[in-house]
Parts: C-alpha cells; sequence; structure tokens
C-alpha cells in the first residue's frame, strides 16, 4: 500500500447533493472574496458523477416555497409533521435559501416544468415539478469546472484526526489504487448521507440491495463523529418510507401525481383513519395488516391512459423498476399498486436524525461543519434542503478558514490555514495503516472467498446477523416496528458480540476492507439507536419510534430533543429543550 | 435485480465502471467489464444510460416478482435535440420501447 500525505484548506467529505454544493459555493465565494488562493478537496468513496441519493434521478423537488406561500409555512409543515421535535433555526435557514438553489440549479441546467407565463407548475404545497433524471451529472459537472476544487474519487474516509476536540483532517484509502491517504485541513465539511442497510431490508435475497436509500451511505458520517465525542440527535425518530413493493419505488408521484388513495383490500380508504403525517401513514399500513384488512394498495385503478403513460416516463426518471415491474406483470391503470413500510433507515434529510448543530451548521467538534442527510434537527430537507445546507456549512467553513489564516498571518507569511493546526503525526498514520494491513495481511493465504468457504465469519455473514437482531429486537419489519426495553437490550448485547468479532475479518483488497468498515460503521450506528430508542420513554411518532412499554406521548418530559455523546465508551444521552417558537439563532455552550 | 454485461459487445470504455455509485463494476485484463459484486447492484441503471454501445441489461430478479424482462436505452434523434429510447426485451421475445425527452419534465 502507498502512503500519501495531501494538504487542503478544506476538506469535503462525500461528494453527494450537499457535498457538491458546497464545493461550488466554497469556490465561488473565494473567488469573490481575499481568499482567493483557498485550497478545496473534495474525497468521494465512488465518483460524484453519480453517487448518492441522486444517481438513478429524483422525480419532484419536494421542498420549494411555493406562491402565496413563506419560509414559516414551511417551518410550521415540518414542526407539525415531527410533533414539534425540531430545531426551528435550522428549518428557518434552509426553507429561505429553497427558492435560491432552485433558481441556481435551473442556471445548471436542471429542466423544471413552468405553465405559459413561465412560471413553475406545483404538484402540491411545497413541490415543484422537473425532469431530476440527470440532476447529479449537473451537479458534478459544475463541480468539476471550478478551478481550486479537486475531487478524489473513489477513495473512502474512514477516520476524523481530532487533537482536543478540534479537527485538523482525516484518514482514507483508495479502493481501487492501494493507497492510503492522511490529509490535512483547516476545516472540514462531512457530508456522506445516512444509513441504509441496518436493519434487515425488505427484500433480503439476491436483491437486498433493492432497497430506498443508497446502500452505499452507510453512515459514515455519523459513525466517526460519534466515535470522536460529537454530539448527535434524535436518532430514535428513524425514517420508514412507504413504498411499492418489492421494487421500494417512492409513491408520492401515485398520491400526488394522480392522486391516487390508500386503500385496503376491502377497497376501503383508510389513511383518514390514522391521520396524514408521514409516520402515521405508515403506521396506517402497518395497522390495516395487523387487523387483517390487508394488504394495502394506492388506488389507481380507472386512471386515463395519458395519466398511465405520463407515470410509466416518471418513474423511468427515477425508479425505473417500477416501470419495469408494470410492463412485466400489468399496468396501474388495470391493477392497483401494493405498498408496503420498509425497513427502517436513519437519515437527516427526511426525518431529524444526525449531528447536533448549531445555525451555522458547525458541530461540537472545532473545525468540523456538516451538510445534508447526515444533519440532524432540520427534517424534511430533501434536495433543496441538502443544497441549502451545503451552501450555509461552506460558508461557515470558509470564514473559520478565514479566521484560522488571518491568525496565521499575524504569525508568519505562509498563508495555508493549514499549517497552523496540529499535524498528523508519523505514529498516527502508521497505526491507521496498520489497521487496514491487519485486514488485509491474511490475504495471501486467506481470501475473502475462501473464508466463506471454510465457514469462517465474513462481512456478508456478519451484516446479515446484525440486521436479523436489529429487525427482531430493535422494531425492525418482522415486529411491525416496534419493540421493548427488553428487547432493546438483547439488540444491543447482540450487537456488541457481532462487533466484536470484526477484528478477525480478513479483505482479499481495498474494497474489501472498505465492506469491513462499513459494517463497523452500522455497527456503531445501531448501539446509538439503540441507545436512542430505548432513552425516549414515549411514542411520539407511531412506526418510527413505537415503544411498547411507552405508548402513549408524554409531552411533560419528552417534548425535547434525546442527545447523545459517547464518553469514555458509554453513550450518555442527553435531554435538551426545544428552540422557542420563531427562533433564528442557535449556538453551543461548550 | 441486477445486470448483465454482454463483453462480446464491450469496447472496454470504462464509463459504466466511472458512473457505479457502489463501484461494483471493473474492468479485467482483456479490457472487458464484469460486475464483480451482482449482488450488491441498488438498481440505479446508471451504468446502462451509459454504456455508449448497449452492451448492459438491468433486470429484477424472481425474488422481487421479475419475470425476466432486459432493460436498455439507446440515444436516438429527436426533432429537437437527443431522446433517451428504453428498451424492455420481454421473455415472450417482444420488445417494448417508451421514448424519454430529457428536456421534458415529468408531468407528475
Ligand atoms: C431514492 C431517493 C429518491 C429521492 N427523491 C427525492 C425527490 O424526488 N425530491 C427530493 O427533494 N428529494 C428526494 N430524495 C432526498 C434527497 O435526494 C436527499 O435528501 C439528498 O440528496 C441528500 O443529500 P446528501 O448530500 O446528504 O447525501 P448524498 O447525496 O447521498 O451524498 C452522500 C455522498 O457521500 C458519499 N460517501 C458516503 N460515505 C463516504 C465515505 N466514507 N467517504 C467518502 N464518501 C462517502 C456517498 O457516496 C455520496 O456521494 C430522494 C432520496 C432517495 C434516496
Ligand atoms: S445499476 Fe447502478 S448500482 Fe447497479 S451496477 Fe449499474 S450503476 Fe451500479
Ligand atoms: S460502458 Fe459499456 S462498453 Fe464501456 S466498459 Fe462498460 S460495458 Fe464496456
Amino acid at each position: 500500500m502507498k502512503i500519501e500525505r495531501l494538504k487542503t484548506d478544506l476538506l469535503i467529505i462525500g461528494g453527494g447533493t450537499a457535498g457538491c454544493y458546497a464545493a461550488i459555493t466554497a469556490a465561488s465565494n473565494a473567488a469573490e472574496n481575499k481568499g482567493a488562493g483557498l485550497k478545496i478537496l473534495v474525497v468521494e468513496k465512488a465518483n460524484i458523477k453519480r453517487s448518492g441519493c441522486l444517481a438513478a434521478g429524483v422525480n419532484a423537488l419536494n421542498a420549494y416555497i411555493t406562491e402565496g406561500r413563506t419560509p414559516k409555512d414551511y417551518v410550521e409543515y415540518a414542526k407539525k409533521d415531527a410533533d414539534g421535535i425540531v430545531r426551528e433555526d435550522l428549518l428557518y435557514s434552509i426553507s429561505e435559501k429553497f427558492n435560491e438553489v432552485t433558481a441556481h440549479l435551473e442556471k445548471l441546467g436542471l429542466v423544471i416544468l413552468k405553465d405559459k407565463d413561465g412560471k413553475y407548475v406545483t404538484r402540491g404545497n411545497r413541490n415543484i415539478k422537473i425532469n431530476g433524471e440527470n440532476i447529479k451529472p449537473i451537479l458534478a459537472d459544475a463541480v468539476k469546472k471550478l478551478p481550486n476544487v479537486t475531487v478524489l474519487n473513489h477513495v473512502n474516509i474512514f477516520d476524523f484526526s481530532v487533537h482536543d476536540n478540534r479537527i485538523d483532517g482525516a484518514f482514507g484509502f483508495g479502493i481501487e489504487n492501494d493507497t492510503f491517504y492522511a490529509i490535512e485541513a483547516g476545516a472540514v465539511i462531512i457530508a456522506t448521507g445516512g444509513a441504509a442497510g441496518l436493519y434487515r431490508p425488505n427484500n433480503p435475497g439476491f436483491s437486498r440491495h433493492k432497497m430506498w436509500y443508497p446502500p452505499f451511505n452507510t453512515g459514515a458520517g455519523y459513525a466517526m463523529g460519534i466515535r470522536h465525542g460529537a454530539e448527535m440527535t434524535t436518532f430514535e425518530m428513524r425514517f420508514i418510507a412507504l413504498r411499492c413493493k418489492d421494487t421500494i419505488a417512492p409513491t408520492g408521484t401515485l398520491a400526488q401525481g394522480v392522486g391516487a388513495k390508500q386503500v385496503n383490500a376491502l377497497g376501503e380508504v383508510y389513511e383518514t383513519k390514522y391521520g396524514i403525517s408521514t409516520s402515521e401513514r405508515v403506521y396506517g399500513t402497518v395497522a390495516e395488516n395487523l387487523e387483517g384488512r390487508g394488504p394495502c394498495y394506492l388506488r389507481t385503478v380507472g386512471i386515463t391512459p395519458e395519466q398511465e403513460e405520463s407515470l410509466l416516463k416518471a418513474y423511468l426518471n427515477m425508479a425505473p423498476s417500477q416501470t419495469i415491474r408494470w410492463i412485466e406483470n400489468g399496468t396501474p391503470s388495470k391493477a392497483n399498486v401494493e405498498i408496503e413500510g420498509t425497513e427502517p433507515y436513519i437519515v437527516g434529510g427526511h426525518t431529524a436524525s444526525g449531528y447536533w448543530v448549531d445555525t451555522k451548521r458547525a458541530t461540537t467538534i472545532e473545525g468540523l461543519y456538516a451538510a445534508g442527510d447526515v444533519v440532524g434537527g432540520a427534517p424534511q430537507k430533501y434536495v433543496t434542503g441538502a443544497l441549502a445546507e451545503g451552501e450555509i456549512a461552506a460558508k461557515s467553513a470558509v470564514e473559520y478558514i478565514e479566521s484560522l489564516s488571518a491568525l496565521q498571518q499575524a504569525q508568519g507569511p505562509d498563508i495555508s490555514s493549514v499549517n497552523l493546526l496540529e499535524k498528523i503525526s508519523e505514529e498516527e498514520v502508521t497505526e491507521h495503516v496498520a489497521e487496514i494491513e491487519k485486514f488485509l495481511g491474511k490475504r495471501i493465504n486467506n481470501t475473502f472467498e475462501k473464508a466463506r468457504d471454510e465457514g469462517g465469519d465474513t462481512v456478508e455473514h456478519l451484516e446479515e446477523e446484525m440486521q436479523a437482531a436489529m429487525d427482531a429486537y430493535a422494531g425492525g419489519i418482522k415486529t411491525g416496528y416496534r419493540y421493548s426495553e427488553n428487547q432493546l437490550a438483547i439488540a444491543r448485547k447482540e450487537i456488541e458480540k457481532i462487533e466484536a468479532r470484526v477484528g478477525d475479518l480478513h479483505a482479499a483488497d481495498l474494497q474489501e476492507v472498505m465492506y469491513i468498515y462499513e459494517l463497523k460503521e452500522r455497527l456503531t450506528v445501531c448501539k446509538s439507536v439503540i441507545a436512542h430508542l430505548a432513552a425516549r420513554h414515549e411514542t411520539r411518532w407511531h412506526s418510527f419510534a413505537e415503544n411498547t412499554d411507552y405508548p402513549e406521548k408524554d409531552n411533560e418530559r419528552f417534548r425535547k430533543y434525546v442527545n447523545s455523546r459517547l464518553e469514555n465508551g458509554q453513550i450518555k444521552i442527553i435531554l435538551r429543550e426545544l428552540t422557542a417558537e420563531g427562533q433564528r439563532n442557535y449556538e453551543h455552550h461548550h | 435485480m441486477s445486470i448483465i454485461i454482454d463483453q462480446g459487445k464491450c469496447i472496454g470504455c470504462g464509463r459504466c465502471h466511472d458512473v457505479c455509485p457502489g463501484t461494483l463494476i471493473k474492468i479485467n485484463e482483456n479490457k472487458k467489464a464484469f460486475i464483480k459484486y451482482p449482488k450488491d447492484c441498488w438498481g440505479c441503471t446508471s451504468c446502462i444510460k451509459e454504456c455508449p454501445v448497449h452492451a448492459i441489461r438491468f433486470f429484477l430478479g424472481e425474488d422481487i416478482g421479475g419475470k425476466g424482462c432486459k432493460v436498455h436505452t439507446e440515444k436516438v434523434k429527436g426533432e429537437k435535440n437527443d431522446i433517451v429510447r428504453w428498451f424492455f426485451e420481454l421473455n415472450d421475445g417482444s420488445v417494448k420501447t417508451i421514448d424519454i425527452d430529457p428536456k421534458e419534465s415529468n408531468k407528475y
């Protein structure tokens, strides 16, 4: 393995939606200001052209302030949907940017549907219609054009370098070039998205990755932050999506596009019975099934041929499997579309799990900023919210770097912010390299395949065991998303047992080493999810956090954020008061 | 659900490798693409849309109700701009197509 040391002013980890936009913002900010020499490095485990949530395309911009509405309306909506547990300052700051980032996307080349007068056509109260098939290549092309941005594709980041609670870089490895990277940076933005694959998926066999959230977003950002003591919030508010059965394709296009209602096997519309919040829609479907009125469907029978054609096309632009399904098995005008809940995901762009940040998107680790699905406190963020957060985090990080270099200039002639920081020592590099070599060391006589043949542990086995434990004991599909304290205690033990076996895994190359780190990340996130589920002694959101020991809502004790921080290897739970109505600013008190 | 690559057609350009969000596709010594981790495919179809010689097919798989339909896309000349034509090769030998104009927004 080659060892390479890199230096940059701003390191962006994850070149997805938020990461790309952070790079675009930081670069243009730098061009306008004095920091023209600012060096920006984007490190992406895949290739920014099609990585992350946007790979297949998206169907609409789900968060937009339509005519006659205000950012306040959006904040109120998101707050109501999450039953109060949101950060108003975060929601306001993104809502006020939705339209601006949308206009920028259009300028970059995104096709947005307009009426005769040139106004965007809306879908419901908050959405606008687009052709989102190529949204990621559009963002990636914009990044590639920036002169002071370097992109490292196919490099997986697996650890931060933190000294005295200040970040000064990160460690990674090239999954295809046999290279280890130690990267020093003035400031870091973490934008690795959420976590899929913690729970047993809907289709655990050959099509195990036919899941809604990208299986390649494995919670790296959460895990690295947790291990270095960053404060995290609301991991108990899991996101469970209501999706088309088997293909796990989104249902919003059917509900909002052709007005398809949720009906049970008897043809009864049941959504009004349980409420229409995101979690209630899932819960209603679970409840109808439990009470023997399943399966449930979206009622599409009877739609016109034109509607059907538009649906088939719309799905090709975001979830092509569903169109194939219709072509193979009968189209939606002839048969209603069966729906099911997915396995739970941890995703700060839909629900509120992730880093606890201040309004500037600074985490509780100095110099570390966060954006997108990895950030907690602001649900219903979606694409435009991730872009907005990328912008906010980039501006804050650049400001921080400038304050460092101002300090630096006062001390000497070198203006790079990096030199001021504690450097990554040789010992730290050696330590991280040794950890990787340990997994690889066995590749000579015991490859991944051989280990599997011999019945030893493989990443695949351990991942399945983890998913089975979470499914059965931490509120997966198996239990209708419910869990009790006793079950959670078993889940915790099972996860710890699996964690103890990770050290003995083998890898044939660095891609397989990445699979080992992904498993480790998921296990770390699982432990935090379990701790959070156990800490909220109430049921505020059906299905998302359905605690059978505490089936009622308890506003008195739990109209609060449940936060956590790792202290001496133990997850410490911190209950925090909600931000005030209309609050625009929140600062950390270290 | 996964993809299959027809190595007879593949010209080894590496574009499918570059766009896969899971880096699941590799190029072998003979400059032919192959999917190294077929069970890890997410079904995003990025690779299929990228292949210049239409060597890649996407399918659903029996475990999620697939019936053997094989899917790929081709760029064809439209009146104003290139359009994307999706081909669905069904089990009975018939082929269905759907045209998508990238300059046109979704209706829903
Ligand atoms: C299938 C799907 C459909 C959606 N449809 C819509 C829609 O129609 N409308 C809408 O508004 N929103 C939609 N969303 C939500 C929206 O796409 C996301 O909320 C948003 O894109 C998240 O942006 P992000 O930057 O946080 O994550 P991502 O865009 O996923 O970026 C994370 C990036 O980090 C990289 N990464 C992860 N770990 C590492 C590591 N260890 N080292 C280096 N890189 C790493 C990943 O490869 C990825 O590129 C959809 C989401 C999904 C999954
Ligand atoms: S469909 Fe997507 S995930 Fe599957 S191999 Fe192709 S690019 Fe990779
Ligand atoms: S894109 Fe097509 S031609 Fe190019 S390497 Fe992949 S399969 Fe071969």
